[in-house]
């Protein structure tokens, strides 16, 4: 029997492997927006699992919406990583790097 | 959903839609060549729209079952806001202009985010909660990169979004811990499930997640590290808009949701949030000392100043409440007129933001010069100022509420802090000769700096009436 704890469980793993997903990377910022996604579909199978459990319909709104969200989210960070890249010419984590301090 | 509901919402709805005709408007017709006149525009209705919510007065209404609440902290959040970016418009119009930055987007991004200002202060139900946090969040990340080909700028920008996305998931993996253990979203659900004094487990892991998405939006430590990068990245007059409005809407977003929310297990929130107020003003008051870009330095002492905000909200009274509101009005007002007078440093038509270009400068301009230096005595905390009275106000909200220990750390921070807003006043004053500044005589800026400098003399007397709002506003938030 698959209960409520299971989907937690996983929710709680792929929101932690999004986080490692953003700061353990050194490579490319596309997996960071990748990441970004993890971490909000995480949020979503939490927020479904638990609409189910409670029987309420707010949790399932809840997700429609930060899709919505994320998707917007999405492309203004892929638009800022295309004028990134434009004026660098390199899209590396490590060369996101001319301010420091 | 009724006609009464959308009344309530009537200021937002009038923005919103004045955002998506100015857009249209603008592709249609003559692009950029539209912008100066949308920047006055809008200045001009957020002036508008203020003194309508401002003067309207009236009670605490709700909208929506419950979901978008218009009570009198609301208005006096959402009056600071309209009030700060109004100034922040008029004040980078000619900046930009000069350096063609000046695109027609700026103030529909700009309106943008001040819808989804208000709509945070005003949030009573985390859905709303998280629409009107990002609805501020995507118009400001793209507002940093204003400068599309600049590295710095798309730095800043790229900066901002990747960590501003990081929290905006911790604050929502926050929100569905809470629906799930609530059962509701609704803000006055869930301080009926948290109870009084003990929240079940899963409550304390959601109120943790929320408080550290919402200590990345106020740019507190240890969630700060975004803040001097975007800084120092973005358009000058872009910087002076993160430093005021969005800090404000985040710092009432903040007090709404810890009191609104979890008003009934005040004791748990206020060890996180005194936590968070000492990092920021440690960090903010001794990183700033090696600084030599000002707009880095202005960084570092917002995280300080969050710092002192966070304070007052960490007491947990009513008090507390209005002592940060008090604070958060004064430190917009300082703010406007100490970055009015960074966007005065040029040279030969070149942006300046080296400190050490401060060299003598009183000598050469003995009125701005002076106007600095009560601006940043006033940051400092020097008594007769009304910086003075803002950190006075957070500390005994400390102290009433048997936290003198944070009043003393919050004093030892100040007093360290006041040591690089000093070092720039004896540049000015007592700096090697130099010529390191010419031009910047626009007549707007020196009439912000004047004002803001006049504020920091003058409300000595009373405030200008804000603490009463102020007061009003706590009592209504803090029941």
């Amino acid at each position: 029997m698959i209960g409520i704890e299971h989907y937690l469980t996983v929710a709680a793993a792929l929101f932690v492997i999004g986080i490692f997903g953003l700061f353990l990377n050194r490579k490319n910022v596309i997996i960071i927006l990748m990441s970004v996604e993890l971490m909000l579909l995480a949020v979503n199978i939490n927020l479904v699992a638990f609409s189910a459990y409670l029987g309420d319909l707010v949790g399932q709104v809840f997700t429609l919406f930060v899709l919505t969200v994320a998707a917007a989210e999405a492309a203004i960070g892929l638009a800022i990583l295309v004028c990134f890249f434009r004026n660098r010419g390199t899209i590396d984590v490590e060369d996101v790097n001319v301010m420091k301090g | 959903m009724s006609s009464a509901d959308f009344a309530i919402l009537a200021p937002e709805i009038l923005l919103a839609v004045y955002a998506m005709l100015a857009l249209l408007g603008a592709v249609y017709t003559r692009k950029d060549g539209l912008a100066p006149a949308l920047v006055w525009i809008t200045a001009i209705l957020f002036v508008l729209v203020a003194a309508w919510i401002g003067l309207g007065g009236g009670g605490t209404d709700v909208a929506f079952n419950g979901l978008f609440i218009d009570d009198a902290f609301s208005r006096f959040g959402k009056v600071v806001v309209l009030l700060s970016a109004a100034s922040i418009l008029v004040m980078s119009q000619e900046y930009m202009a000069r350096r063609g930055l000046l695109r027609f987007e700026y103030p529909v991004l700009v309106t943008l985010a001040a819808i989804g200002m208000m709509v945070m202060v005003s949030a009573g139900d985390l859905i709303a909660l998280y629409m009107g946090l990002e609805l501020q969040s995507l118009a400001l990340y793209v507002v940093a990169a204003l400068r599309r080909d600049s590295v710095k700028s798309t730095e800043a920008g790229l900066k901002y979004f990747v960590l501003g996305a990081l929290s905006s998931g911790l604050l929502l993996y926050g929100a569905s811990l809470t629906y799930g253990f609530a059962g509701t979203t609704l803000f006055s659900g869930i301080i009926e499930a948290a109870g009084e004094g003990t929240a079940s487990l899963g409550l304390l892991f959601g109120l943790v997640f929320i408080a550290a998405g919402l200590a990345f939006k106020v740019s507190a430590a240890p969630f700060h590290m975004w803040t001097p990068d975007v800084y120092e990245g973005s358009p000058t007059p872009i910087t002076a808009f993160f430093a005021t409005a969005p800090k404000v809407a985040a710092m009432g977003l903040f007090a709404r949701v810890v009191h609104d929310a979890f008003g009934g297990v005040v004791s748990d929130w206020t060890q996180i949030v005194a936590l968070l107020s000492v990092a920021s003003m440690f960090l903010g008051a001794v990183a700033a000392i090696g600084q030599t870009d000002i707009k880095r330095l202005m960084a570092y002492s917002s995280i300080n100043h969050m710092g002192f905000a966070l304070m007052g909200l960490a007491s947990g009274t009513a008090f507390g409440v209005q002592a940060m509101l008090v604070y958060m009005a004064i430190y917009v007002t300082m703010n406007v007129g100490t970055f009015a007078f960074i966007l005065t440093m040029e040279k030969d038509g070149v942006p300046v933001v080296r400190i050490d270009a401060l060299n003598s400068y009183a000598s050469r301009e003995p009125t701005k010069a002076l106007a600095v230096l009560v601006l940043m005595f006033s940051m400092a905390g020097v008594p007769p100022l009304v910086g003075f009275f803002g950190k006075f106000y957070v500390l005994s909200a400390a102290v009433q509420a048997d936290m003198a220990w944070l009043a003393v750390l919050g004093v030892i921070a100040s007093a360290i802090a006041a040591y690089y807003y000093l070092r720039i006043v004896y540049y000015m004053y007592f700096g090697e000769p130099s010529d390191a500044l010419n031009g910047g005589r626009s007549p707007v800026l020196w009439g912000f700096l004047m004002a803001s400098a006049a504020a920091m003399v003058l409300g000595v007397v009373n405030l200008f009436g804000v603490e009463g709002a102020a007061a009003l506003a706590a009592q209504t938030l803090v029941n």
